[in-house]
């Protein structure tokens, strides 16, 4: 696929996949690539030799980031990745590994001193055990803070607020409560697949799982226009007036009482020249002038 | 030969004076928002630091999974809300690379132009709080007057002084104004060189100021690249490593400018690193006027940005486009990408996971000031306890960026 995107260009991929995942060799899982992204999946015990092989014979001298991501449906939900870059061959590489809440993934703070940080964090917000890191402690949550909010059963709203008592003289800690519920909008096209029903949709079927309309018996049709209640019955009902009109109709017993006629502060004006059609469209860009 | 004698303290006599551990922040004006510093001190001498960042965290990244594409675009403003385009950068182009969408010429140059503008802007407010810290008070308000200068152009083509919002996943939201073009062109010949200029006479060759950078955190090249340093932080460590010219993004491979670099790595390299950059700015900004070409400025794939309004009150099909974008957002293909570009402070990364969908279901924004902040320990020990103001000053952090 020809690169449109002007997104940084660094070196090519060209055989690298080939020779970074020979050169990893049973430590791979998998490599692949894709959007011009070199990924490699390695087993997680091995990450810290496979990191020590890329930085030492490979020339990625930096770590500029370990990301962690959570996939809750797959065996071992979490998954850290690690951004390698080459300063001297100016090339990029993502490694990967995959764990769950409790298998530890080995530290690589013996390598390079910046993941003691960057592994605090995937700890703080996934959970996420890293064995040998000497300083594993919460790092962006709040000191005392339960529970690792990054993962995806962790609700955006969190669990407790916390506000300034004035009668406590302190700063107290209670459950979250809206004021007004948490609204979720998705907008997903429903003609693509959407899983769930829409609000008043009664032919829906809920085959999906959700909650849907009870099936109906006898469905009502509209074949012959006696059926859509159309007809002069009809029309003469919608004829008729509902309201009593406004109380100033009812007053003056005009009825149609219409527009105001003009005060004397607007006395009558001309009757206008020319056409509407003859006035520049409201919607045309002005010529010469700036967008 | 006499025998050695232990000298004693005059004050102290036989007592031991053990280390004391004080807070730094998180309410100190040095600490360049909400920073608490834990630090032991030996008398004045700094033994440890252990910094406590997350002060400011909002969960940004999480809020970012229940938003489109296009509504999370705005908190990149507010992460390094010293430099609110440059953060913005990382993102259109993560979504562009996903997407592989082609951006106008026009908007190449423009979106260039003003990650310029914001790099100056950033830089301003850096210098200027810089020098402040350790005890000059003039250059900051001169600098901040031209950081004025700065938000005002940002108010011209966007609405919005800091919180711009003008990147856009296939250009840019809408196109800057000729005279404004010439204003900024105007400002960069005239006004900048000048007041920067005045302003930087007073601090460069300054005897205090110098006594009060040089060789204060001295940095090995091997340490900047073990502790992720990137930005001004590892080309004062003298790496002539720079995103925009060794990973050029939009049209940067066609900018002719320098990157200056530092020799000594100590505080003092890391401002005037930052000071020349400003001059190489302005250079780049003067290509861009003089290069930019006229055309569209935002892609014309009507499944990524929105037709123009005019457009809209022709064409049914524009109209339900447009209605399509701004509620359901455009989808973008399954798969993830890592975009770094070189914001003013360093390397700002977005890692984004995408699994066809129109939100993001991942994305881990990569902050400069986290990996910098870390080394801070390391940096400070064995210095005096005001040199620590210095250093945070040079290093360039802003907690929205650093805790997210």
């Amino acid at each position: 696929m020809a690169v449109l995107h002007s997104a940084p260009k660094y070196a090519s991929n060209d055989g690298l996949l080939d020779t970074l995942g020979k050169a990893l060799g049973d430590m791979l899982v998998e490599s692949r690539e894709e959007h011009g992204e070199l990924l490699f999946t390695v087993k997680r015990e091995s990450i810290e030799d496979a990191l020590r092989l890329l930085r030492d014979e490979h020339e990625y001298q930096q770590l500029m980031e370990i990301a962690g991501a959570d996939y809750p449906s797959r065996d071992e939900r979490f998954e850290v990745v690690y951004m390698l870059l080459s300063l001297t061959r100016n090339h990029r590489v993502m490694v990967k590994v995959s764990t769950d809440e409790d298998a530890p993934v080995p530290t690589v703070t013996t390598l390079w001193p910046v993941a003691g940080w960057l592994e605090r964090e995937v700890f703080d917000m996934y959970g996420v055990v890293f064995s040998g890191n000497p300083d594993l402690r919460r790092i962006l949550t709040d000191y005392g803070f339960e529970g690792h909010p990054f993962r995806k059963d962790f609700p955006l709203t969190g669990y407790v607020e916390l506000r300034y008592s004035e009668e406590e003289k302190r700063v107290v800690y209670e459950p979250v409560e809206l004021a007004q519920d948490f609204r979720q909008f998705d907008f997903l096209s429903p003609w693509e697949g959407a899983d769930y029903i829409l609000p008043g949709d009664e032919k829906a079927t809920g085959d999906a799982g959700a909650p849907g309309a009870p099936p109906i018996d006898d469905p009502k049709t509209t074949a012959k226009p006696e059926d859509t209640g159309a007809g002069e019955a009809t029309d003469k009902k919608a004829a008729e007036r509902e309201s009593a009109g406004a109380p100033a109709e009812e007053d003056t017993n005009v009825e149609d009482s219409g527009a105001p006629a003009p005060t004397e502060d607007r006395p009558d004006e001309p009757a206008r020249k020319g056409k509407s059609a003859d006035t520049a469209k409201a919607t045309e860009p002005k010529k010469g002038g700036d967008q | 030969m006499t025998a050695m004698v232990i000298e004693e303290s005059p004050t102290t006599n036989d007592d031991v004076i053990t280390n004391y551990t004080i807070n730094f922040g998180p309410q100190h004006p040095a600490a360049h928002g909400v920073l608490r510093m834990v630090m032991e001190l030996d008398g004045e001498i700094i033994e440890r630091i252990d910094p406590h960042v997350g002060l400011l965290h909002r969960g940004t990244e999480k809020l970012i999974e229940h938003k489109t594409y296009l509504q999370a675009l705005p908190y990149f403003d507010r992460l390094d809300y010293c430099s609110p385009l440059a953060q913005e950068y990382s993102y259109v182009l993560a979504i562009e690379k996903l997407m592989n969408v082609e951006v106008p010429e026009r908007a190449q140059y423009l979106r260039v132009l003003f990650a310029e503008l914001t790099r100056i802007c950033n830089h301003m407010l850096n210098i200027g709080a810089h020098v402040m810290d350790v005890g000059a008070m003039t250059p900051n308000l001169w600098v901040f007057e031209l950081r004025e200068d700065c938000m005002n152009f940002f108010e011209r083509v966007s609405g919005a002084r800091m919180h711009a919002a003008w990147f856009r996943p296939g250009g840019v939201h809408q196109d800057a104004p000729e005279k404004l073009l010439v204003d900024i062109g105007e400002w960069v010949d005239n006004r900048l060189p000048e007041l920067f200029g005045d302003a930087m006479s007073l601090v460069t060759d300054n005897r205090i100021f110098k006594q009060r950078n040089v060789d204060i955190a001295v940095v090995s090249k091997d340490d900047a690249i073990k502790w992720g340093f990137s930005g001004p932080m590892i080309r004062a460590a003298g790496l002539p490593w720079d995103l925009r010219k060794s990973q050029p993004y939009d049209v940067y491979d066609r900018m002719d400018f320098e990157i200056p670099v530092g020799t000594n790595s100590d505080c003092y390299d890391r401002f005037m690193v930052r000071v020349q950059e400003v001059y190489q700015s302005a250079k780049i900004i003067k290509q861009c006027l003089a290069e930019m070409p006229e055309g569209p400025i935002a892609s014309d794939d009507r499944k990524v940005a929105p037709p123009k309004r005019a457009e809209m009150k022709q064409s049914m099909e524009a109209l339900i486009h447009h209605f399509k974008l701004y509620t359901e957002g455009f989808h973008v293909p399954a798969g993830e990408v890592y975009v770094a570009t070189e914001s003013p402070k360093g390397e700002f990364g977005v890692y984004l996971v995408s699994d066809g969908t129109n939100k993001p279901y991942r994305c881990k924004i990569r902050p400069t000031a986290f990996s910098h902040l870390q080394a801070m320990d390391f940096m400070s020990r064995g210095h005096m306890l005001p040199d620590a103001t210095a250093i945070l000053g040079a290093i360039d952090v802003v907690f929205g960026e650093c805790d997210r």
